[in-house]
């Protein structure tokens, strides 16, 4: 029948597109209440709530929920973020200098570091004083964690910045070097501000990224007061024998990431517009 | 006495482009030229040889004796006593208007913020969009926002000002404001090299017109010859397109 030719005889309705659409919708809701009645009729809630929803597990993980975990989580990834958005600017110069060692040893870095799994290079991290006998990473685990996500994050972040040093216009440098500013002047006063004002958005997501990627921390052997949320809620979870921790942890990420990803969509909507 | 800019026997090749071949052109203290000529002919690459914004293939560019092709020369240094006004502004859209006027006074000459403020509200009123001083460049028109580069430019105190068809982004309506301003700067003594398409401009500010065409310069002389007079075929069909484009 839905095949029914163009030719169809006079006089017999076929189905207008907007009919056919109206059924078409129709018929995904009517899906999506089955699966829903059958999810709330078979689920085994009171095994769930037993699991995951134990208020009673929740309230032992205050105060160190927030004073120990979400503090380290916010500890390690704004440091690891400061150290990426720092070098990856430095990497990102480079990537687009005239001066050919420079750009190839930045090209080997991003392609080394967005290459390889975030979880290997903390492992590498954990090994390094198998490798270099005497060397310590300074400032602890707190050191080590930001090293660890600051080296990855640098190789992401250095992309987002060639992209934004390479959309400001030529014209920006020529006027500001025909000014007589050298061209490390050009670029600081000049091309640099506008770069940021453009990686903003782009740099916000980088950023949620990388606030995943510190529960990666737990790899290396973090304990007591270094632990970040992930590995708070692993614990608390074992310790308990139930899962509710885990859900807990997730949704304080949730706190964070999720007004973080709106933030980035606005900035993102009004550079559209703005410009 | 030195002149303001002189070239001589000037190549550029972009790839095997050969964009310029061989110019050569003097332009005397306080004199007004104006390059005119089809797109493509190299005007541009000519005028941006001078400040160095290009590199020359070969030949020579003195500008009031210093020779900027000389690699011992300090081209930041040079760049600064000359003025350069783009197509395109190329104002700093992260800056308003007066912070654009003031940023190379304070980072190039050293000028403290004081000064500079002072010089800036000057140029700017010069060019009158002294009323305009804290709006961005993407609040003002096009015909504003070429007066403010052109503040830019003269708050630097430049020797010479190169001007690169300052009018040909402009609505024709605006075109008028930055044409006033530029033949202002001529009575008062600026030497300017101008890239044009304005030939009454040309006609009756400039002092002498070139004509370019496929990298040489085909003919130069005061404007009542090359515009009024042209010797040269090519000319002539130049101008006879620019000044009738119906055909
Ligand atoms: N950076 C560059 N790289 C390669 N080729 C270039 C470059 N700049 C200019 N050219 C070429 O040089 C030639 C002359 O360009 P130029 O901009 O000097 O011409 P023009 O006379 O200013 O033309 P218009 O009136 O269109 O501005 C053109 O063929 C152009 O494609
Ligand atoms: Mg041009």
């Amino acid at each position: 029948m839905a095949d029914e030719p163009k030719t169809a005889e006079p006089g017999r309705a076929r189905l207008s597109p907007r009919k056919r659409q109206r059924i078409s919708r129709g018929v995904q809701y009517a899906v999506l209440t089955i699966a829903f009645v059958a999810l709330v009729v078979y689920a085994d809630w009171g095994s769930l709530a037993q699991n995951f929803a134990q208020p009673d597990v929740a309230g032992q993980m205050l105060p160190e929920l927030f004073t120990i975990a979400l503090k380290n989580t916010v500890i390690y990834s704004v440091g690891g973020f400061a150290f990426a958005f720092v070098f990856g600017l430095i990497v990102a110069l480079m990537r687009l200098s005239t001066v050919g060692p420079y750009r190839w040893l930045a090209t080997l870095y991003i392609e080394i570091f967005r290459g390889l799994p975030a979880l290997l290079v903390f492992l590498m991290i954990v090994f390094l004083p198998l490798a270099l006998p005497g060397f310590e990473v300074p400032g602890g685990t707190y050191g080590q964690a930001i090293l660890g996500l600051g080296l990855v994050g640098t190789a992401y972040q250095a992309e987002i910045f060639r992209a934004g040093l390479q959309a400001v216009p030529k014209g920006q440098t020529e006027a500001a070097r025909s000014l007589g500013m050298s061209a490390a002047r050009a670029q600081i006063t000049v091309v640099i501000p506008q770069a940021i004002r453009i990686v903003i958005p782009p740099t916000t997501n980088q950023f949620v990224a990388l606030l995943k990627d510190s529960s990666l921390v737990l790899f290396l052997g973090v304990s007591g007061e270094f632990v970040e949320l992930t590995k708070f809620g692993n614990d608390m979870a074992s310790t308990h024998a139930n899962a509710t921790p885990i859900l807990v942890a997730g949704l304080t990420y949730l706190i964070v990431t999720i007004p973080l990803g709106y933030l980035a969509g606005r900035l993102e909507k009004r550079k559209g517009t703005a410009r | 006495m030195t002149e303001a800019i002189e070239i001589e026997d000037l190549h550029k090749h972009f790839g095997q482009n050969e964009v310029l071949r061989g110019i050569d052109l003097t332009v005397g203290t306080g004199q007004v030229v104006c390059v005119i000529g089809p797109s493509g002919s190299g005007k541009s690459t000519l005028l941006r040889c001078v400040n160095l914004l290009e590199q020359p293939t070969k030949g020579t560019v003195r500008v009031r004796g210093v020779e900027v092709t000389d690699p011992d020369v300090d081209i930041d240094e040079v760049r600064r006593t000359i003025g350069m006004v783009f197509q395109q502004f190329n104002l700093f859209p992260h800056m308003t208007a007066l912070q654009n006027v003031m940023i190379a006074q304070q980072r190039v000459l050293k000028r403290g913020r004081k000064e500079a403020e002072v010089v800036a509200r000057e140029n700017l009123e010069k060019v009158g969009v002294g009323a305009k001083c804290d709006a961005f460049p993407a609040q003002l028109s096009g015909g504003q926002q070429q007066r403010v580069a052109i503040a830019r430019a003269l708050a630097m105190n430049p020797d010479l000002m190169l001007f690169d068809e300052p009018t040909s982004a402009l609505d024709p309506e605006l075109v008028g404001d930055v044409l006033a301003v530029m033949r202002k700067l001529a009575e008062e003594g600026m030497t300017m090299l101008v890239v044009t398409h304005e030939m009454g401009f040309a006609r009756q500010v400039a002092d002498r017109v070139v004509f370019m065409d496929g990298g040489v310069v085909v003919e130069d002389g005061p404007p009542a010859q090359v515009i009024g007079d042209p010797q040269h075929e090519r000319t002539r069909a130049f101008l006879h397109r620019v000044l009738h484009p119906e055909g």
